[in-house]
């Protein structure tokens, strides 16, 4: 069998033959601790700080951000941005429980539709599951309230983020997912599919220079939701 | 992928005199330099980062058999399949099986320098398959049926009005009057035509920028978000990926994240991390019904345990070719494999055999920038000086018939490539006859050149360019 043959081929090169049992379970020990390496010193901040690294690093990555104060306020703050980008008035939202709060009666013009991303939808909106201050990086694990698709077909992908969710390093981002993920599966705590998003899509392919809006969205939006009364400055 | 190697002194001579790809190459040049600079300079821990990754490749390849096992098993338990091949021919033959039992017709592909190496396209045209490019770069090169001559940015050699002109000749369908004003043009067709081939596709390939022992997962990092509908759409999605790109933990990989884009792109982070573990799961609304990972050795694990291993560290961040004197005289088709610059000097007479790429190595100046960037603290320069010694010592056998006839088998396995490399050596013929040069003796050709001259160039030789480039450089 080609696995055993490679298998085979690595050890001899190695010079040795399979590792003897001791030496296996250090390294199971050290799978299963997953122990941190160096963590950048710019994350080490009070909870306002992360708030402003993140919004800092998300604008410098032509991501935009409005601050909400409650989630009443998101049909709002999405009337005022599809107005502001020149977007129609129509968007697929994710089927998340913290979308299905939200009390759309006051924006009747708003066209909502849940589900999935199609190829006609140009604007989503959908709920990250954390946000990393250390680069402005958006956390979305694909669940079914979660679909993956909705950051990628659209032109304009619009973001809520609790700032409860918001953290300094991508370590911690997964602990959250080590700690939370194991409810979508029953194998671990991966699901199929982990996208980290910092910013719009963009390409340099031609003549290297930065142009945004490739395949995926133009433009990426993030309300912030400030459910975090220790993060407020 | 053709091997054209062998011909490096002559590919350089000619890329130095073409005037589009030198205009193409003065301008990328600086413009990855001081990048990649503001970025280390932007995270003081950036130093020990390296040192830190260094470690943690190192401890990865001494164990590489144990986190491989342990990384398909999580695989499988996930609900993927691994597919271990020990050869490009095997890795081929199993995607296209893998393509055929879909029933694809097309599959679109993420950008993978790997599928080049095994020359996947070529196979899947010759089975009735349509391989769709969606890397912006790529698919220009797919349309101009051209190789990359970068691994990260693989459209480095064209310029503006290159693109205008393939994207006019080859989508036909849209106004002919239709306007290039700007860069931003370009990019909006390749947008709108390139969806509809991910709509249609039936199978999404991608490569694999790691794999993670303990989850089971491939990673893509990209900017374009291509590689990501490339395998969310489709129903089958296959990472190829070589065994050295395992490592142990989300952890060890985020630390090697860290230094990946900074030391490529010059940007903090990549627009799009994406993990990817096994199939679509109970309840989701998107993503494959089949996840395969196609783990390919060809090469690799013959370099553990000697004086190559270090090179099995290699992320793929070009830093390497982007600070290189040669690569910015020359660029990167010159190197005549799918990888140029030092780290292609180094892995090519590895993987493809130091009979067909003995040249590379001496394509360094030993200024030792490569190994100063490399984010992995791979010793660039004292490996090419070990392949100098190596080729030294085969040349002491005639070995000049046996390149020629292995050469001639490559290139004949793969025609994209082989009309690829007839249409530049006639280009590089016209050239030569323009000029009214003459040639007394070519290397590879001694049966013509022993009883007559050869039209030769008059530019510039590499050297003096290369002192010309140093000297501007320096003012
Ligand atoms: S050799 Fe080093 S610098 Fe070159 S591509 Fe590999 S990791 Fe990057």
């Amino acid at each position: 069998m080609s696995r055993d043959i490679i298998l085979a081929g690595i050890r001899r090169h190695l010079r040795r033959g399979p590792l003897p049992p001791d030496q296996a379970a250090m390294l199971s020990a050290r799978l299963a601790e997953h122990p941190r390496h160096i963590i950048p010193k710019r994350v080490q901040l009070s909870r306002p700080e992360l708030v402003s690294l993140f919004v800092r690093n998300l604008e410098k990555e032509f991501g935009s951000v409005a601050r909400l104060a409650e989630l009443a306020a998101v049909p709002q703050a999405v009337a005022e941005y599809l107005a502001a980008q020149n977007l129609p008035n129509e968007l697929v939202i994710a089927p998340h429980p913290d979308l299905r709060q939200i009390p759309w009666a006051s924006h009747p013009l708003l066209k909502l539709r849940e589900g999935r991303a199609e190829p006609s939808d140009l604007v989503s909106l959908s709920s990250a599951f954390a946000g990393i201050a250390e680069t402005g990086t958006l956390m979305f694990p694909s669940a079914p309230e979660r679909p993956t698709t909705l950051n990628l077909l659209v032109e304009a992908a619009i973001v809520l983020l609790r700032t409860s969710r918001l953290v300094g390093p991508y370590e911690d981002a997964w602990d959250l997912l080590r700690a939370e993920g194991t409810r979508y599966n029953s194998s671990g705590f991966m699901p199929r599919n982990v996208m980290l998003i910092t910013g719009p899509s963009r390409s340099a392919d031609i003549e290297q220079t930065l142009e945004l809006g490739a395949h995926g969205p133009r433009r990426l939006h993030v309300l912030l939701l400030e459910d975090d009364p220790t993060a407020k400055g | 992928m053709l091997v054209t190697s062998p011909a490096f002194k002559e590919n350089a001579s000619h890329a130095l005199a073409d005037a589009a790809l030198q205009k193409a190459l003065a301008r990328a040049r600086t413009h990855f330099q001081r990048r990649r600079a503001d970025a280390a300079a932007g995270l003081p821990e950036f130093e020990d980062l390296r040192a830190r990754a260094r470690e943690i490749k190192d401890h990865t390849l001494a164990h590489l058999d144990f986190y491989l096992e342990r990384y398909a098993e999580n695989v499988e338990r996930a609900g993927g399949f691994v597919h271990w091949c020990r050869t490009a021919e095997d890795a081929r033959a199993a995607i296209l099986e893998i393509c055929e039992r879909a029933g694809a017709r097309t599959v679109t592909k993420g950008k993978s320098m790997l599928t080049e190496e095994i020359g996947l396209n070529e196979h899947l045209e010759r089975h009735g398959i349509t391989p769709v490019e969606t890397d912006l770069g790529e698919y220009i090169l797919q349309l101009r049926d051209e190789p990359p001559s970068h691994i990260i940015a693989p459209a480095y050699h064209l310029n503006l009005d290159d693109w205008e002109k393939s994207f006019r000749e080859h989508h036909t369908g849209l106004p002919p009057e239709r306007a290039f004003h700007e860069r931003r043009d370009i990019l909006t067709e390749a947008r709108k035509v390139l969806r509809e081939r991910f709509l249609a596709a039936d199978v999404g390939i991608t490569g694999a920028n790691f794999l993670i022992a303990e989850t089971g997962s491939s990673v893509i990092v990209t900017n374009e978000g291509n590689g990501d509908l490339t395998q969310t759409l489709p129903h089958v999605h296959i990472a190829l990926a070589s065994i050295e790109k395992v490592v142990p933990t989300l952890e060890d990989a985020f630390c090697l994240l860290r230094l990946l884009a900074r030391s490529a792109t010059g940007q903090d982070f990549s627009v799009y991390t994406t993990f990817s573990t096994g199939p679509r799961r109970p309840g989701d609304l998107d993503g494959p019904e089949e996840y395969h990972v196609v783990l390919l050795d060809n090469g690799r694990s013959a370099m553990l345990g000697g004086e190559f291993q270090p090179m099995l560290r290699c992320i793929r961040c070009a830093a390497c070719m982007n600070h290189c004197p040669v690569y910015g005289a020359v660029g990167g088709h010159a190197y005549g494999w799918v990888y140029p610059g030092p780290m292609g000097a180094v892995l090519t007479p590895s993987l493809v055999g130091v009979d067909q790429a003995g040249h590379l190595p001496n394509a360094s100046t030993f200024c030792g920038r490569c190994e100063a960037v490399c984010p992995m603290q791979i010793p660039l320069p004292q490996m090419m000086r070990h392949w100098r010694e190596r080729e030294f010592e085969r040349h002491l056998t005639p070995a000049t018939v046996r390149t020629g006839l292995g050469l001639w088998a490559y290139v004949a396995r793969r025609p994209t490539l082989y009309r690829w490399a007839t249409r530049a050596a006639a280009a590089t013929l016209g050239w030569l006859g323009r000029k009214r040069g003459r040639f007394a003796s070519l290397p590879f050709a001694g049966g013509w050149t022993g009883g007559r001259d050869l039209p030769a160039p008059e530019g510039e030789t590499f050297f003096a360019r290369y002192a010309k480039t140093q000297r501007q450089g320096k003012a």
